[in-house]
């Protein structure tokens, strides 16, 4: 993650998430997959899966994971690493949640991602 | 009060048939089992491989302490039973205890046949039965000791070699003039004794035994042409006979092995035999396959079923020696009447024989190159005629092109450059590599480790030949229930009872009441529960959305651009200027092209997300609704246009078509549903390759189950004919329930009818009225809460925003 102090943009609300699911964010710097668990952790990842690059919010959410819709890559909500033996990584986003609304920081994808997508 | 039911015989045949009633009636019995050797049941067939340090005893557990516990099991292991008082219905060990019986199962295996030597009782002296001997044979077995198998057959060969990986100095003695003269020819058996001879081990042929020599151990073997041979140890492997001593002792008829009739059933009725101490039409049997199917059998009559007979099946034998391969079946000595093509390649070290009668395939020898021998099996099972690839037959099923790539190419010869899985770009050295770097032994374990045929499976007999080839004797294809899924140790069938059982209507409470091992399930899994509660209880079961998989969820295909389509039911494949008219401006407003599917149907391709409400709430306005598509549900109903216009229509076929879509739309299965009616067997709606085909002939209609046209192709099988349209859908009815009922989560029907058989299949549909009937009313009664159209739901009724809108920021901070 990014190490200078983060600039948190509300992007929703936490009910706007399906529980366990995803949603899609669009911005201009590209699509976001936001995530949310059962256990109502929130996570953002570049919607784009590292295997082919398939939209990971439409996927299946199941414990801190979800199954990319196109091929069934395994990825950690966390770290947006594919969980092994696949490989690959999907860029992480920093994300809070404060009083029920969901804060991204969008500019921390530059960071800890060299070896996202393919 | 459950009836009792004890086993006697703790091995592969007993454990198996256990397994085999578990699953088809996991209450009915209180079980108790009998087991001479100190712990739970283990893969003798891989005693060679501990012997020779390719695998340990853990690896050949097939069912440690732990299953027995968890599935109520008694067992009484190190506990031999030594006799049956058949009056009384008791069992009775040698330590004392009783215990009570209903029904009776033995399965007390083989013993090895002894040979009365001279010096037999010495220490040392072993047979190759259990993993006690093995582990004697170990404490002996040092590089450079002596030892001496009496035997060359198939068990013999095994010994000798596991001992001479081990470091010792082999010599093999034989009786006859060549080694495994009930498998093999001679010049089979030559081939073989040269590769032995080039691996180092010494093979004594026309070698009588006279006596073994020692004082207290042993130290040789003398031969009755006087030679003395040294032996730090000595093996006897001269075969192995039927275990009949307590049956015997209690009255139950027995021959050569206890006399069983097709059901497994022994003279006394309440008394069952299977595997290697029976004795069938005069026929005993010692590999494996058989006995799991006699296993099969005995679980299917003892459940209640009793529909399932015993049939002699072809003999196999393989021999499991590292590098070399070796296969034989049937009869493949010839005789009279009986042809033989044959192909020597001594060089090479391939040999191999093709017995035939009457055009069929009825016996295969291979040497040095067995990679068709399922190919050959398959054919002999099936007594399929090879009288038109006679040409090519020795050569194999790659030979002349693999017309519709089904099956079995010559893998081994393929360079490593070939490309297996064509989905996932994966070549067969990839997958050589994966198998032999990280230790990889099933297909699972390959699928997770290189994806291949991880995706549409289609390759999956070809990973499954690579792992064979690569491993050898140590791959042997898993035929045992797998659990669901890693989140639970249950299998489909025994999540499916407890559904049905329990009435458990949610996917939450299958996991709980299951113990699921992880909170929210896995993609695997959830799908498949929340298929399994809707199709139980139909009326109750809540469907849950997030559980779907992604394209079920969204009630439209997504395609690789991130976009889906859109295909609106077109009854029977029928369509008028109306419809056509409102595709054609969905089309045109949205600038996309409109593709005709090979299910005869119009799809809208290129939607984005967010406008599916809107597209849907068009279609819906003008009637039109969804056509399911994308779900493993009914999918369309193909047809011919039927008697109504073609000159060669027997029946309207047409008409059925249009019919059958209306009555069985909405019906979710355990994978899609394909069905089609023609009209006459000129077949044009091509129904002999879905999954339910009508067929119209003059008389009425045939009725074809179980074809699939994809990754696979399987022609149907013909489940009967019918006079009336009306006996057809009421045969689809109870088709689809049987198969929505028994069909395992993401399993086709060509797939599950092979699995359950198809006289199974017909003995529950077409031989007993009572039951075809209650299944299409309980498929009728669950349809009044399946026909909702999603759509209709979405697009005029309005979509949850969460469901298709995204998320999108106003005004970028970034």
């Amino acid at each position: 993650m990014n190490t200078s102090t983060p600039t948190w943009t509300d992007v929703g609300h936490l009910d706007d998430l399906p529980k366990p699911g995803g949603r899609k964010l669009r911005t201009a710097a590209g699509d976001i997959a936001l995530f949310r668990t059962s256990d109502d952790e929130v996570f953002a990842l570049a919607d784009k899966c590292p295997h082919r690059g398939g939209p990971l919010s439409q996927g299946m959410v199941y414990g801190r994971r979800v199954q990319c819709c196109m091929h069934g890559y395994n990825i950690d909500l966390a770290s947006g690493v594919a969980v092994a033996p696949d490989a690959g990584q999907a860029t992480p986003y920093a994300v809070k949640v404060a009083d029920g609304r969901i804060y991204v920081d969008l500019a921390s994808a530059t960071a800890g991602c060299a070896c996202a997508g393919i | 009060m459950k009836e009792k039911l004890v086993l006697v015989g703790n091995g592969m045949a007993g454990v198996r048939f256990l397994e085999e009633l578990l699953a088809v009636a996991a209450d009915k019995y209180d079980i108790t089992v009998f087991g001479d050797e100190p712990h739970g049941n283990y893969n003798r067939i891989l005693l060679s491989h501990v012997l020779s340090g390719e695998k340990q005893f853990d690896d050949t557990v097939l069912n440690p302490e732990s299953w027995y516990i968890d599935n109520g099991i008694t067992l009484l292991a190190g506990r031999k039973a030594v006799a049956i008082n058949r009056g009384r219905r008791q069992v009775i060990a040698a330590d004392g205890t009783i215990v009570d019986y209903d029904r009776l199962m033995l399965a007390t295996g083989a013993k090895p046949l002894a040979l009365q030597l001279p010096g037999g009782h010495l220490r040392n002296v072993l047979t190759f039965r259990n993993i006690a001997e093995v582990e004697e044979m170990l404490r002996v077995a040092k590089p450079g000791r002596n030892a001496v198998v009496i035997g060359g057959g198939l068990l013999g060969l095994e010994a000798a070699w596991g001992l001479a990986r081990r470091g010792m100095n082999v010599s093999v003695l034989h009786l006859m003039d060549r080694l495994m003269e009930r498998q093999l020819d001679a010049p089979a058996a030559g081939l073989l004794k040269r590769s032995l001879e080039e691996r180092g081990l010494s093979v004594l042929l026309s070698a009588e035994t006279q006596g073994i020599v020692g004082s207290g151990k042993v130290e040789g073997v003398r031969l009755r042409d006087g030679r003395t041979l040294a032996a730090d140890l000595v093996v006897v492997a001269v075969g192995i006979q039927p275990n009949t001593e307590l049956a015997r002792q209690s009255g139950i008829q027995c021959e050569r092995g206890i006399l069983v009739n097709e059901t497994m059933q022994t003279f006394d009725p309440r008394v069952y035999a299977i595997g290697e101490c029976v004795e069938h039409k005069g026929q005993t049997y010692g590999l494996v396959a058989p006995l799991f199917k006699q296993a099969k059998v005995a679980a299917n009559q003892l459940a209640g079923a009793g529909f399932a007979r015993f049939e002699d099946s072809v003999m196999a034998t393989k021999l499991k020696i590292t590098g070399i391969d070796l296969y034989s079946a049937g009869n493949f000595t010839g005789g009279e009447g009986f042809e033989e093509l044959v192909m020597e390649d001594p060089a090479r070290g391939i040999y191999k024989k093709l017995v035939i009668r009457d055009n069929k395939l009825a016996g295969a020898l291979l040497y040095g190159d067995t990679e068709n021998e399922s190919w050959y099996y398959d054919m002999m099972r099936d007594g399929s005629n090879v009288s038109e690839l006679r040409d090519g037959l020795l050569f194999g099923k790659g030979h002349g092109g693999d017309a519709g790539h089904s099956g079995h190419m010559a893998l081994a010869a393929m360079p490593d450059e070939t490309e297996v899985c064509g989905c996932n770009g994966i070549s067969k050295g990839a997958i050589i590599k994966a198998i032999t770097e990280k230790g990889l032994f099933t297909l699972e374990e390959v699928r997770a480790h290189t994806k291949a045929s991880a995706s549409c499976g289609s390759c999956t007999g070809k990973v499954e030949q690579i792992l064979a080839f690569t491993l050898g004797g140590d791959y042997s294809a898993a035929p045992k229930e797998k659990p669901l899924c890693e989140c639970t140790d249950h299998s489909h069938a025994q999540v499916r009872q407890a559904i049905r059982e329990q009435h458990l209507t949610s996917i939450r409470e299958v996991m709980n009441f299951l113990e699921w091992k992880t909170p929210d399930g896995c993609p695997k899994c959830r799908p498949a529960l929340n298929f399994y509660v809707i199709a139980s209880w139909p009326a109750e079961a809540k469907d849950d959305p997030l559980a779907r998989v992604h394209n079920e969820r969204v009630h439209a295909n997504i395609q690789q651009d991130g976009s889906y389509s859109v295909v609106p039911r077109c009854w029977g494949g029928l369509t008028n200027a109306k419809e056509l008219r409102v595709v054609a401006e969905i089309a045109e407003r949205h600038g996309v092209p409109v593709k005709i599917t090979g299910g005869q149907r119009l799809a809208i391709p290129f939607i984005k997300k967010e406008d599916l409400p809107k597209v849907w709430k068009e279609l819906a306005d003008n009637d039109m609704m969804s056509g399911f598509a994308y779900g493993k549900a009914v999918r369309s109903v193909k047809s011919c246009v039927g008697k109504g216009l073609c000159r060669w229509g027997t029946q309207d076929s047409l008409g059925l078509g249009i019919d059958m879509e209306k009555t069985f739309w909405g019906a979710w299965t355990p994978h899609k549903f394909k069905m089609g009616v023609s009209g006459c067997p000129r077949n044009c709606a091509e129904s002999t390759i879905k999954d339910f085909g009508a067929v119209g002939v003059d008389s009425g209609w045939e009725i074809h189950v179980a074809g699939t046209c994809g990754v696979r192709v399987r022609p149907t099988d013909l489940l009967t004919k019918v006079a009336t349209a009306e006996e057809v859908k009421e045969y689809a009815a109870a088709f689809l329930q049987l198969y929505r009922e028994e069909g395992h989560y993401m399993e086709r029907s060509s797939a599950w009818i092979e699995r359950a058989g198809l006289g199974y299949v017909k003995h529950k549909i077409v031989e007993c009225e009572t039951n075809r009937k209650a299944l299409a009313e309980r498929f009728f009664a669950a349809q009044k809460h399946a026909q909702v159209d999603p759509w209709v739901e979405r697009g005029a009724q309005g979509a949850l925003p969460e469901e298709y809108a995204m998320l999108e920021i106003a005004d970028m901070a970034a």
